[in-house]
């Protein structure tokens, strides 16, 4: 606590000349970090510590807290800086940090942000969360315990995250009675472990947060150590930013501005590099080109601004730019691809489902993606790779990902900006992974699309014909195939070109190597989907007729055709009619257990919500519900072209 | 923001602004409905002006929302209007007709003031106006459950928040896909302390309501505190009796209903000696709040349970 005296001279400096010391604090940067240790290595003791030195403390918190250290501290009554820093009522009664936390403190030369990340084999996710944002780890080893598996994984977790400065934090060194040897031997255990997960330099450094050795001042325990403090090397190692500075000019587009018909401007936060007046640049993934006209805010016009700033851009030419575009130099820009490979966090404690549509978002663009099954799964305790299905809670994995447009990207190692990403789960709205782009596929780079000279429309005209999906869903046995059949052939009576794809046909030929699990089942409707696409494509009238349980994968379709072109038809049936129903006695099989994954028995259909025509058979026969449907395709919703 | 420290390394005060002008931007670019919660604090003032920088030339596409308990201090009804007019944006105020209608108010009734007014005040003006996004100026080192929100914070239908149940969020991107009936608090200024704030009203001359620079001015003494009396009227009708008023030299430090916002003796009348102030205060800053002290520690997490910002 005097070596805390020794750097914080500042309220003399607030008494006496207060504009002095505000001017000094307002050229201050900042640097974002994380704490990782298990739950006994002192993590949340060392932030308390860092704040209380920081003089981040107030006279009634500091009261609230010697209170507090003598009711329920851990310490013998002596404050207890833990209690600082766990906030939650829950967590305050088990005595443990169960999620992120951000504390923040400032010294004259810089702002610190500290993401407080829990040390529980069982949240990686959160650890991950932290570090996404930090420039630097703090890895907390306890003295008397050296190099655990924890430390192993937090590690390579920040490593992995892309954490350029590592701070191996050798805490509760007053209980091994500051042993240099015991010390060293901990140093060279670690530095032997970094260098195999490719960590190229880190910071050693003999602490104790409780006490207050190396924290702030150098301390006379361990006159060895002739390294920085932990608050001296915070100060000093360059932040993120800079080096993103370093870089050439990406901004994301979030939003256009357009208050009137004289101004258009583009408005995001610069990801790398510098940008100028003059500057010539180029929008992805268009790849048309510009030139900066102006860098506009609401202090006047800048000149130039650089990585880390919010601006709003104008250009010289009326090009096509809106939000999810990529303003970039015009002579380096990105890449454009929509197949990758990415290293993936799963977050959520429903597991991966290869093939399932998920929402990837990455800077401001949001596509639909797939994802395969993973080429391998990681195992942080010992870093080997396994072979995975799936990816579960906390997992992490490598796995192909495949967009259904293509997206302007950089490998993660270039920019966190342009290669960071999340999946969201379609119905949830959960996020349920953090991922990383690491490069896209060769396959991706090559096959480009051929530009078709007879148009889809043109198709569609000559048949006289708006092209559609009518997609029919609901329970086997419910009717679907038999009120398809029945439509087409009052479309086909119409003069329409139209095309039945039935379940059982298409398993018998193009999806024959699929069986009935659930990821089988999502490949199966998958394919389907894209086959109905292109003969929508070549202007055709598509009636479909698949039990297609699953939500997700429906809205895939839906999402693989234009707006308008899918008809989603439920033959709600109920399970007990269509089970005595069972024309094909596939009921009955599946109640004997002879037939597994069966929907409705063992497997579940998720009714639709809003299906554009439900079809209630328990009220309506086949012939009356293909009227109806017929009746509305023709005439309601697709007029003659 | 003028002096960067060098050309590639912005200050504290550039990168918080930058980040909270991007998040504002995602959640104009991806929700219906947004709105600015405005209480007319010094927090407000300073989300209202990163609010104008974000869309400028544009004016931010988004109204003001005031839940009004009524009890607010004068001279901050006159500078929410003149910054509603300034900023060309729609001004919508709220007032829960049901405490109206019982008379609810800060000396008789404590904390059920506070959940009817601005608790449940807060929640019938979202849902009136159909909100699906609020921007809120909450900071993370104001209390200890708000250290670990999220900046995008989500509301079940019934405006609920479960702190176990969120979502992560990594890098700069934010999940804003709701369920149906949900809704998410935004907090744009979540990474600031108070004295970034102080800073940027400084460095950006923003207008904060005078009552934050000392001046002399009629208070009197009410279990145990220092109060302004406003509107002495007013007062006396709910007080039962007339206060002993004494003519100090007060400021306030935070900006709530004025019986429920202590002021604290002071002769800090620039922006300067405010801060400086501030700084050698040995007091945290809620302090002058009664509303913390409810439920003991857990006081703020038990009222964002229930709906409170």
């Amino acid at each position: 606590m005097s070596g805390a005296d020794v750097i914080y001279q500042t309220e003399a400096l607030i008494a006496e000349d207060i504009e002095a010391y505000l001017n000094l604090h307002q050229h201050k940067s900042m640097l974002r970090f994380i704490t990782c240790g298990s739950v006994d290595d002192g993590k949340s003791t060392l932030i308390g510590r860092l704040l209380y030195d920081s003089k981040m403390i107030f006279e009634d918190q500091l009261a609230a807290l010697e209170n507090d250290s003598k009711k329920v501290g851990t310490q013998g009554g002596e404050i207890d800086f833990a209690l600082l820093v766990d906030g939650l009522a829950a967590e305050r009664e088990q005595g443990i940090t169960i999620d992120v936390a951000y504390r923040f403190f400032s010294t004259e030369k810089r702002k610190f942000i500290v993401a407080d990340c829990p040390g529980h084999e069982q949240y990686t996710r959160n650890m991950v969360t932290g570090a996404s944002t930090a420039d630097l780890a703090v890895i907390l080893i306890d003295a008397r315990k050296g190099v655990l598996t924890q430390t192993r994984r937090h590690s390579y977790l920040a490593h992995l995250i892309g954490i350029r400065h590592i701070v191996l934090a050798v805490n509760k060194m007053d209980l091994i009675g500051y042993d240099q040897a015991k010390y060293d031997a901990i140093v060279a255990d670690y530095a032997a472990f970094a260098a195999s997960i490719g960590i190229e330099a880190f910071t050693a450094m003999p602490i104790s947060g409780f006490k207050g050795d190396n924290i702030t001042a150098p301390s006379a325990n361990t006159p060895w150590y002739s390294g920085p403090t932990l608050m001296g090397h915070l100060e000093a190692v360059d932040v993120n930013t800079a080096a993103e500075a370093a870089g050439v000019f990406r901004l994301p587009v979030q939003w256009v501005n357009r208050p009137n018909l004289d101004f258009r401007g583009f408005s995001g936060l610069i990801s790398n590099g510098t940008v100028r007046k003059g500057d010539a640049v180029r929008v992805l993934p268009s790849g048309k080109t510009s030139t900066v006209t102006r860098i506009v805010t609401l202090d006047g016009d800048l000149e130039e601004a650089v990585a880390g700033q919010s601006v709003t851009l104008c250009l010289a030419d009326e090009i096509d730019c809106s939000r999810g575009d990529v303003i970039a130099a015009a002579d380096a820009p990105p890449q454009v691809a929509d197949q990758f490979e990415a290293n993936l966090v799963w977050m959520a404690d429903e597991a991966l489902v290869p093939g399932r549509a998920y929402w990837l978002k990455l800077a401001s663009q949001t596509v639909s993606v797939t994802v395969s099954q993973p080429k391998c799964t990681i195992n942080v305790n010992t870093l080997e790779r396994l072979a995975a299905k799936t990816l579960e809670l906390n997992a992490i994995g490598i796995a192909e990902i495949t967009t259904d447009r293509a997206i302007v990207f950089e490998p993660y190692g270039e920019s966190r900006t342009l290669g960071g990403f999340i999946l969201i789960d379609k119905i949830s709205n959960a996020t349920v992974a953090a991922g990383m782009l690491s490069f896209s596929l060769r396959r991706a780079q090559n096959v480009h699309w051929q530009a078709l000279d007879v148009s889809r429309a043109a198709h569609a005209r000559l048949k006289g014909q708006s092209p559609a999906v009518l997609w029919f869903t609901g329970l086997s046995g419910s009717g679907k195939s038999t009120i398809a059949n029945l439509v087409e052939k009052k479309l086909h009576a119409l003069g329409k070109h139209t095309f039945l794809l039935d379940g059982d046909n298409v398993r018998h030929g193009l999806n024959k190597d699929l069986g009935f699990t659930e990821a089988d089942r999502i490949e199966n409707i998958r394919r389907v989907g894209e086959v109905a696409k292109l003969m929508t494509d070549a202007g055709l009238i598509v009636l479909t007729a698949f039990i297609s349980p699953f939500r997700a994968e429906r809205d895939m379709v839906r999402g693989l055709l234009a707006d308008g072109e899918f008809f989603e038809v439920f033959v709600d049936t109920p399970l007990e009619e269509a089970e005595r129903r069972d024309v094909k006695g596939l009921y009955k099989k599946a109640r004997s257990g002879q037939l597994k994954n069966f929907t409705g028995i063992d497997s579940p259909y998720e009714a639709p919500e809003n299906p554009e025509i439900r079809v209630d058979t328990m009220r309506e026969t086949p012939e009356e519900a293909a009227e109806r449907i017929v009746a509305l395709i023709i005439g309601d919703w697709m007029p003659i072209i | 923001m003028s002096d960067p420290v060098s050309k590639s390394t912005l200050t504290h005060i550039q990168r918080l602004e930058a980040e909270a002008i991007h998040i504002m931007r995602e959640v104009v670019a991806e929700a219906t409905n947004p709105v600015m919660l405005y209480s007319v604090g010094k927090d407000s003032a300073v989300m209202l002006h990163l609010a104008r920088k974000a869309f400028y030339p544009s004016p931010p596409p988004f109204p003001l929302l005031h839940v009004d308990t009524t009890w607010k201090f004068q001279a901050m009804y006159e500078l929410r209007e003149r910054m509603a007019k300034e900023s060309g944006m729609e001004l919508l105020v709220h007032q829960n007709e049901e405490a109206k209608a019982r008379g609810i108010n800060p000396f008789d009734h404590g904390p059920l003031h506070t959940d009817m007014w601005k608790t449940e005040g807060l929640k019938q003006a979202l849902d009136k106006w159909g909100f699906d996004a609020a921007f809120g100026g909450a900071r993370r080192d104001e209390e200890k459950s708000r250290a670990k929100e999220r900046i995008f914070s989500f509301r079940t239908a019934s405006h609920g928040w479960d702190p176990k149940n969120q979502r992560p969020e990594l890098w700069n991107i934010y999940n804003a896909r709701k369920n149906k009936g949900e809704s998410i608090r935004v907090f744009p200024i979540s990474n600031w302390t108070e004295l970034d704030i102080w800073q940027y009203i400084r460095l950006n001359d923003v207008p904060i309501v005078p009552l934050y620079y000392a001046a002399v001015r009629p208070t009197f003494e009410w279990e145990g505190g220092l109060f302004m009396a406003d509107d002495l009227p007013r007062l006396e009708k709910v007080l039962g009796y007339k206060p002993q008023i004494t003519e100090r030299s007060i400021r306030f430090r935070t900006l709530g209903c004025f019986p429920l916002t202590g002021a604290v003796a002071s002769n800090a009348t620039t922006l300067s000696e405010v801060i400086q102030e501030t700084l050698l205060t040995t007091t945290s800053e809620r302090q002058g709040r009664v509303i913390d002290k409810d439920a003991g520690g857990a006081g703020m997490e038990v009222k964002k349970q229930q709906g409170y910002f």
